[in-house]
C-alpha cells in the first residue's frame, strides 16, 4: 500500500515537472525575452550583458531548474502587458473565481444528488421523464449559449438579475468577497446556474444509474423482504452506498469546473482568472499564460492524488498492494 | 450501383431505417453541410464582398423592409448591414470546415500513436499512454486555448489574421487526439493475438504492413463512431473558442464569431443577430451527436442501454 503510495506521488511530480517543462519552454522559445525587454537602441554588447545577466546562456536544464526554482517560490514572471508580477495579477483575481467555483459546485452536488436520487426511485412518471430529457438538452448545449440564454432570460426580459459583473464586494484581508452583500450574491446567481450545470447533470446521471444498480442488489430485496419503510430502505440503505463512487467522481468535477469557469466568465464579464487568462491568450502574454498553467496543474494534478487516495481508503481490493 | 445495393441491404442501414432520430438528425446534418458547402451559390449576398454592403441597410429586422433602404432580409441584417442568412451560411463553411480537419487531424494522431503503442508494446506504449494520461488531466478547450495561445506567439503578427483558422485546426486537432489514441490501441491489442497477425508475421511482413494493412481496417468501426461524436465536439469547441475571441478572425466569421458579435446587440433589442446564428449552431451539433449516438449503437449491440 505504501509503495502505491509512493509511486503515485512519484507521478504526480513527474507530471508537474512536465508541465513545468512545458511552462519553461512557453517563456524560452516563444518570442524572445531580450527583443521584449530593450528598446530600439541596443548594441550588440546591450544583449550580450542581458543575456548573460538573465542567465539565458547557461545550459538547457541549468535554465530549466531555474525556472522551476523561481516557480516555487512564487516568481513566474512579469506579464508583458500589464508589467506586474503575474502571480499578483492570478492571486488578486483568484477570490472572484473560486467563490464562483464553489457555488456551482454546491449548486451542481445538491441538485444533482437530489435529483439523482428521486429519478432512480420514481423511475417513471411525467417528473422523471421532464427532469431527464431537459437534462439531455442541457447537455447539448454549448455553455456559452446557455449563459446567453439565462442573460437573456432573466436580465434582459425579467430583469430580475444583473448580467455582468460581481456587484458589490467586501475586502477581508487580500480576500474581497461578493458573498457578503445582497448584489454580490444577486450577481453571483446567474453565473453558478450556467458553470454547474453541465457538472450537476453529470452527477445526476451519475447517482441515477448508481442508485438504480443499488436498488436491484440482494440486501435491498432482503431489506424490503424484513417490512423496513420504502423511506428506510431508500435513504438509510441505499442512499449510502451510492454516494461513496459519487463523490469521488465529483471530485474530478472540481477541476473541470475552474477551467469552464473561463467560458463563464467571458459571457458575464466576471472579473476572475479565466477572463485574465483569455486576455493573456489573446494579447499572447506569456507569463501570464505560463503561470496559468502551472497553478491549474497543481489543483488538478492535486485533485487527482486526493481522489486516488480516497479510492484507497475505500476500496479494500486496492489495498493488498496489488493495485497499481 | 452495386455498392449502393450492398449498401441498402446492410445491417446498418437497416438499423438506420428503424431510428427516426436517425433518420432526421441525418436529413438535417446533410442540408446543413450541402447548404455550408454551397453557401456561394445559395447565399443572397456575399457578406465579404464590400461592395456589395449598404451601411443604411444596418440593424434591418428580419422579414421586414428597411427603414432606409426599403430592402428586405429573411433573417435580417447585422449592424454593417450584412445579411445574416449569408453570414450564416458562410460561418457554418469555416465552422465545418475547422471541425471536420480538426477532427481528421487528430484521428491521424490518435490512431497512429494507438496503434504503435499496441503493436510496440513496452516502453513505447508506456510513453505514449503516459502522454495520454497527462493530456486527459486537463480539459480539452483549456488544452486547445493554450496550444492556440503558444501557435499564435510563433506566428509573425501581420500573418496571425490569415493563419488563425489553421492555428485553430491545430489546436482542436492536438487537444482531441487522445480518445483515438485509447480505443485504438485497446481495438488493436485484441486484433494483435488473432492469427492473422501472427501468419502475417510468419510469411515475413514488417511491422508497418501488419500495423497498417492488416489491423488498421479491422480496428476503424469503432473510430468511426468517435470520429462523429469528436465532430459535434469539434464544431463546438470552435464555436467556443471564436465565442471567447480566441479563434476565427473577424475577418473570417465563423458561427462562434457571429454569436459574439450579436451578443453585443442583445440589450438594445436586435436579437436576430444572435439568435439565428445560435440556433443554427445547436442543430448542427445536435444532428451530428444524435448521429453518432445512433452509429454508437448501432455498431455495438452489446452497449444497449
Amino acid at each position: 500500500m505504501l509503495s502505491y503510495i509512493v509511486k503515485r506521488a512519484l507521478q504526480s511530480v513527474l507530471v508537474l515537472l512536465a508541465v513545468g517543462l512545458v511552462a519553461f519552454s512557453m517563456f524560452r522559445f516563444v518570442g524572445d525575452p531580450v527583443e521584449n525587454m530593450l528598446g530600439q537602441e541596443r548594441t550588440n554588447a546591450d544583449i550580450e550583458r542581458l543575456r548573460e545577466s538573465l542567465g539565458l546562456n547557461d545550459p538547457f536544464l541549468v535554465q530549466y531548474w531555474d525556472f522551476l526554482v523561481g516557480a516555487v517560490q512564487g516568481d513566474v514572471g512579469v506579464s508583458f502587458r500589464q508589467g506586474r508580477p503575474a502571480l499578483e495579477l492570478i492571486m488578486e483575481r483568484a477570490p472572484a473565481t473560486l467563490e464562483l467555483a464553489l457555488v456551482s459546485a454546491i449548486f451542481a452536488m445538491v441538485l444533482g444528488i437530489v435529483l439523482g436520487i428521486y429519478t432512480a426511485i420514481n423511475r417513471k412518471g411525467p417528473i422523471t421523464n421532464f427532469i431527464l430529457s431537459t437534462s439531455l438538452i442541457g447537455v447539448s448545449l454549448p455553455t456559452f449559449l446557455i449563459g446567453i440564454l439565462l442573460i437573456y432570460i432573466f436580465a434582459v426580459e425579467l430583469k430580475w438579475l444583473p448580467s455582468f459583473g460581481r456587484g458589490e464586494t467586501v475586502d477581508l484581508g487580500w480576500w474581497s468577497t461578493g458573498l457578503l452583500t445582497w448584489s454580490g450574491i444577486k450577481s453571483l446567481i446567474l453565473p453558478s446556474i450556467t458553470l454547474g450545470l453541465y457538472q450537476m447533470t453529470l452527477i445526476m446521471r451519475l447517482v441515477r444509474s448508481e442508485m438504480s444498480e443499488v436498488l436491484r442488489q440482494d440486501y435491498i430485496r432482503f431489506a424490503r423482504a424484513r417490512g423496513l419503510s420504502e423511506r428506510a430502505i431508500n435513504f438509510r440503505h441505499a442512499v449510502k452506498n451510492t454516494l461513496i463512487p459519487v463523490i469521488t467522481v465529483a471530485g474530478l468535477q472540481i477541476g473541470s469546473i475552474i477551467a469552464f469557469a473561463i467560458i463563464t466568465e467571458t459571457v458575464f464579464q466576471w472579473p476572475g482568472v479565466g477572463l485574465l487568462f483569455i486576455d493573456s491568450v489573446q494579447f499572447v502574454d506569456i507569463p501570464v499564460m505560463a503561470s496559468y498553467l502551472m497553478l491549474i496543474s497543481v489543483m488538478f494534478v492535486g485533485i487527482n492524488f486526493l481522489v486516488d487516495m480516497l479510492y484507497l481508503a475505500i476500496d479494500p481490493r486496492l489495498r493488498d498492494g496489488k493495485g497499481s | 450501383m452495386d455498392m449502393l445495393k450492398r449498401a441498402i441491404a446492410s445491417d446498418l442501414f437497416w438499423s438506420f431505417k428503424r431510428s427516426p432520430v436517425a433518420v432526421i438528425s441525418a436529413l438535417v446534418a446533410i442540408t446543413l453541410i450541402l447548404a455550408a458547402v454551397f453557401a456561394p451559390l445559395l447565399a443572397p449576398y456575399n457578406p465579404f464582398d464590400p461592395a456589395s454592403l449598404n451601411l443604411m441597410n444596418g440593424f434591418s429586422k428580419p422579414m421586414e423592409p428597411n427603414a432606409f433602404t426599403g430592402e428586405s432580409f429573411v433573417l435580417g441584417t447585422d449592424d454593417q448591414g450584412r445579411d445574416v442568412l449569408s453570414t450564416i451560411l458562410y460561418g457554418m463553411r469555416i465552422s465545418l470546415f475547422v471541425g471536420a480537419l480538426a477532427v481528421l487531424f487528430a484521428m491521424v494522431i490518435g490512431v497512429v500513436l494507438g496503434l504503435v503503442a499496441a503493436y510496440a508494446g513496452g516502453r513505447t506504449d508506456a510513453i505514449i499512454m503516459r502522454i495520454a494520461d497527462v493530456q486527459l488531466t486537463f480539459p480539452s478547450i483549456l488544452v486547445a486555448m493554450l496550444i492556440f495561445g503558444i501557435a499564435k506567439g510563433f506566428t509573425p503578427i501581420h500573418l496571425r489574421d490569415q493563419m488563425a483558422i489553421w492555428v485553430l485546426i491545430i489546436s482542436i486537432g492536438l487537444s482531441d487526439w487522445v480518445q483515438f489514441a485509447r480505443v485504438v490501441r485497446g481495438a488493436a491489442l485484441v486484433e494483435k493475438s488473432k492469427e492473422y497477425v501472427e501468419a502475417a508475421i510468419l510469411i515475413g511482413r514488417g511491422p508497418v504492413a501488419i500495423i497498417f494493412k492488416h489491423i488498421l481496417p479491422n480496428v476503424l468501426s469503432p473510430v468511426l463512431v468517435i470520429a462523429t461524436i469528436s465532430l459535434a465536439l469539434a464544431i463546438i469547441s470552435e464555436a467556443t473558442l471564436s465565442f471567447l475571441g480566441v479563434g476565427a478572425p473577424p475577418t473570417q466569421p465563423s458561427l462562434g464569431t457571429l454569436i459574439r458579435i450579436g451578443q453585443g446587440y442583445l440589450f438594445s433589442g436586435e436579437w436576430w443577430i444572435l439568435f439565428f446564428p445560435a440556433v443554427t449552431l445547436l442543430l448542427l451539433a445536435l444532428s451530428v451527436n444524435l448521429l453518432g449516438d445512433w452509429l454508437r449503437d448501432a455498431l455495438n449491440p452489446k452497449l444497449d442501454d
